[in-house]
């Protein structure tokens, strides 16, 4: 494509390739038609610099005109409060125009035009070419409401206007259409911000070059926020600031009242609403029960008790139908291929270490979906609502509820979450708590040490025991969350107030196809991030489980050999492969580990093979499964227990005889992996979102205290 | 606007579940500018919803949708 030759020949080259950024307030509609548009061809990074999630995907427009979306985070205008929203702004008002987006296209709730136009408007005073597409106009139709496109695309300006009904798919081809022709920017400014300012606008268009007034308003607006304004340039713009009165609050006051005003007329000659009789909506009747003192949190309370049955229940049988093809694909391994190093490390390392990763994957893709199903029902800005009093009294805000719970999924969207989160202080103490929350990277661990210990039996006939436990283990983890914000509430010092201003909008059934994706997305986050750590930490484990210093391994062998010989024990002879095993992991750079730091470990109950385990997952929880599951395969024969389950269970103290994983062992462990920072990546993550090493030290600090402390009692308690 | 006035002057806090009121004015503070991107602007018709079961914070209806706020931030908005 890019041979010159074809440059010569075709000149100028069509734009063939747009960037389409898809702008809005939060629950207009912005990720369905996102959705619409690019369909499974979507992925998901971040934003250069920022931790932001970046959905883009890509759509075919028409003939050979194709376009890359951009899913900018919901806001309600360029002043962001909460970092997420900083974002857009970033984005539109990139320095290098090449790199801005083509179009940006502004999806509105044709419900509520006034306030979701307030946004439209200074998009559009940035020259940026823009579409404005209506969304949801089968509830307009359904309330009477009609808008007349012609009149307001006119008075915009010339944009084009779009009515949709994004959950039908109803517009979208007017849409592509729309987006396939060329589109201008409009001439002229909606409102015109110059004479707010005059003096200190001009010198920052003429000082930076940028190519209108608004944007060069922006800047002086947004010196500190903008993250391509460096230091020198936020300080010249500060003194401009200074030098001719520019009073950021108010004159963001008085532009914000002047864009409605100029809005209001608009909508006065675009839009008939019908005069509404006042009847309750049914969205609201559901509230009435649905934030009612009593029902409110009893209904809040059975959705997360079915969560974690629907957990347990329903995800068991994928995943023993995974668990055996794994056991039977390492079995197959070892009988099928020629014996040597590559077999083994394939048979014993790497096949039962994804495969402890893909066991979860029903798991997790339950635990998603309920997240987004919430989300996207409207529900979860009834639990803000509903908890922002309790929250507070601990130091976190209603918001956190949200970093809370996806936090039971996985700590680092969870804390990327807390962008949303207007105050510093809240935000911070909900960075430092999320972690404690279960997350979906316990689950494997916790579902192998519940199904140990725990009987897989039924309460009443109906409630699953195993469910129980889990569900405990979450409020442990919720419980300490709560504790730990609490204590630093008391701490954390900041002059800063908190607020919790929020839309909540109206009862929607779920879009099923929105969770899908959801669900799709993040499940497959899941299996690559976490496979590619726990395939790395079973190859090194492997490696570090099967060779070990000088040749410790063979006498080590040899002793267990001439034992056998000179002793007539016939259990240690029948056993001699178990024992010869376990003697080889005993010597190995890995059980030299784990003997190392036995001693600290001891008084949890654990031995040197959960200490291996317990430094491998570090890194992260999860690996404690696939490590169980390498260390317990070295020298397994297949034939017998296919499980890993099977084989902990199996597992016995060579020298007491006593069973491994008695239950004080095992609470013990669930403990610890409750509380224990036991996960690089969100010690990363938090050092990026509180730009140090001082908090995700403190916090990884705090963790593991805990959790040593809270094992150690519960196993003194249960043994 | 002299002290008197002052005291009497509502806020939208105080009024009870089910009433309306008309926004006249929000007072300046940090939050000003947020609560007018939120459309609580002076003219607006408010209605009071419900208040959450703790007693805080509140729904309000404004321009069709609901809209939660604290206690503390409902009194900045003086309505008539």
């Amino acid at each position: 494509m890019n041979n010159p030759a074809d440059t010569l020949l075709h000149s100028p080259p069509p734009k063939t390739k747009l960037s389409i950024a898809l702008v809005g307030n939060p629950n207009s509609g912005k990720s369905t038609i996102f959705n619409l548009l690019t369909g499974l061809n979507q992925k998901v990074g971040n934003y250069p610099g920022v931790t932001v999630d970046k959905k883009s995907g890509k759509t075919k427009l028409s003939g050979n005109t194709s376009a890359e979306i951009i899913d900018l985070p919901g806001t309600y205008s360029l002043y962001p409060r909460a970092a997420d929203e900083k974002v857009v702004l970033d984005v539109l008002m990139h320095p290098e125009k090449e790199k801005r987006p083509d179009v940006a296209v502004v999806i509105a709730d044709m419900n509520n035009l006034e306030r979701n136009l307030l946004l439209f408007t200074q998009i559009r005073d940035l020259s940026i070419p823009s579409v404005l597409v209506l969304n949801m106009a089968d509830i307009a139709r359904k309330k009477g409401t009609s808008v007349d496109l012609k009149v307001l695309s006119h008075r915009l300006g010339n944009v084009p206007v779009v009515s949709m009904n994004a959950r039908s798919g109803e517009g979208l081809d007017e849409l592509k259409q729309v987006l396939s022709q060329p589109i201008a920017h409009a001439d002229e400014a909606f409102l015109d911000v110059y004479p707010l300012a005059p003096e200190s606008i001009a010198e920052v268009k003429q000082m930076y070059g940028v190519s209108n007034y608004y944007e060069a308003y922006q800047w002086l607006q947004s010196a500190e926020r903008l993250r391509f304004i460096d230091d020198k340039q936020e300080a010249q713009l500060k003194s401009i600031r200074n030098a001719f009165g520019f009073d950021p609050n108010q004159l963001q006051i008085t532009e914000t009242t002047e864009r409605y005003r100029k809005i209001q007329q608009i909508l006065q000659d675009a839009v008939r609403i019908p005069e509404s009789e006042e009847k309750s909506s049914l969205s609201d009747r559901i509230d009435h029960i649905l934030t009612h003192k009593v029902w409110g949190y009893l209904s809040f309370f059975v959705i997360l008790f079915l969560i974690f049955q629907a957990i347990f229940a329903w995800a068991s049988v994928p995943m023993d139908f995974i668990d055996y093809l794994f056991a039977e694909f390492s079995g197959w391994i070892q009988n099928n291929l020629p014996d040597g190093i590559l077999t083994s490390l394939l048979a014993e390392g790497i096949v039962p270490g994804v495969g402890g990763i893909v066991i979860f994957v029903p798991q997790i893709a339950i635990l998603f979906a309920f997240i987004a199903l919430l989300e996207e029902s409207g529900y979860m800005s009834r639990v803000v609502f509903l908890m922002d009093k309790v929250m507070r009294k601990v130091g976190l805000n209603g918001r956190s509820v949200v970093p809370l719970i996806s936090g039971l999924a996985c700590a680092i969207p969870a804390i990327m979450a807390t962008r949303s989160i207007d105050s510093w202080k809240d935000r911070l103490i909900t960075i430092m708590v999320t972690p404690l929350m279960s997350c979906s990277a316990r689950l494997p661990v916790y579902t192998v040490l519940i199904a140990l210990v725990v009987p897989a039996s039924n309460v009443w006939g109906f409630i699953n025991l195993q469910g129980i436990v889990l569900m405990g283990m979450y409020l442990l983890g919720f419980l300490a969350a709560l504790g730990s914000a609490w204590v630093m509430k008391l701490i954390v010092k900041t002059k800063e107030r908190s607020f919790l201003i929020m839309e909540m909008p109206a009862y929607r059934w779920p879009r099923w196809g929105n969770v899908g994706f959801t669900v799709l997305e993040k499940s497959k986050t899941f299996v690559f991030e976490a496979g590619k750590i726990i395939f790395a930490v079973s190859i090194v484990l492997w490696v570090l489980a099967s060779y070990g210093p000088g040749d410790d391994i063979a006498q080590g062998e040899q002793q267990v050999r001439e034992q056998a010989e000179n002793s007539n024990d016939p259990a240690l002879i029948e056993n001699l492969d178990v024992a010869i095993a376990t003697s080889q992991l005993e010597n190995s750079y890995a059980g030299k580990f784990g003997k190392w730091i036995e001693p600290v470990i001891r008084p949890l109950g654990y031995d040197w093979k959960i200490g291996i385990a317990l430094i491998t997952s570090f890194a992260a929880r999860e690996v404690f499964v696939g490590t169980m599951a390498t260390l317990y395969s070295v020298g397994e024969d297949f034939d017998d227990e296919s499980t890993i389950i099977g084989r902990m269970r199996s597992e016995r103290n060579p020298e007491t005889g006593q069973q491994v994983f008695r239950p004080a062992v095992a609470f013990s462990l669930l403990v610890f992996y409750a509380f224990a920072m036991q996960c690089m990546s969100t010690i990363a993550v938090v050092y990026r979102e509180t730009k140090g090493w001082k908090w995700p030290v403190i916090q990884t600090v705090y963790m593991t205290v805990l959790a040593y402390v809270s094992a150690l009692a519960v196993y003194q308690l249960f043994s | 606007m002299n002290e008197a006035q002052m005291l009497l002057m509502k806020t939208l806090d105080q009024l009870k579940p089910g009433e309306h009121a008309v926004i006249k004015n929000i007072k300046s503070s940090a939050l000003t500018i947020k609560l007018l991107e939120m459309g609580l602007l002076p003219g607006k018709e408010v209605k009071y919803n419900y208040r959450a079961p703790l007693g805080d914070p509140i729904s309000v209806k404004i321009s069709g949708y609901n809209l939660s706020l604290r206690i503390d931030e409902a009194s900045q908005v003086e309505i008539i």
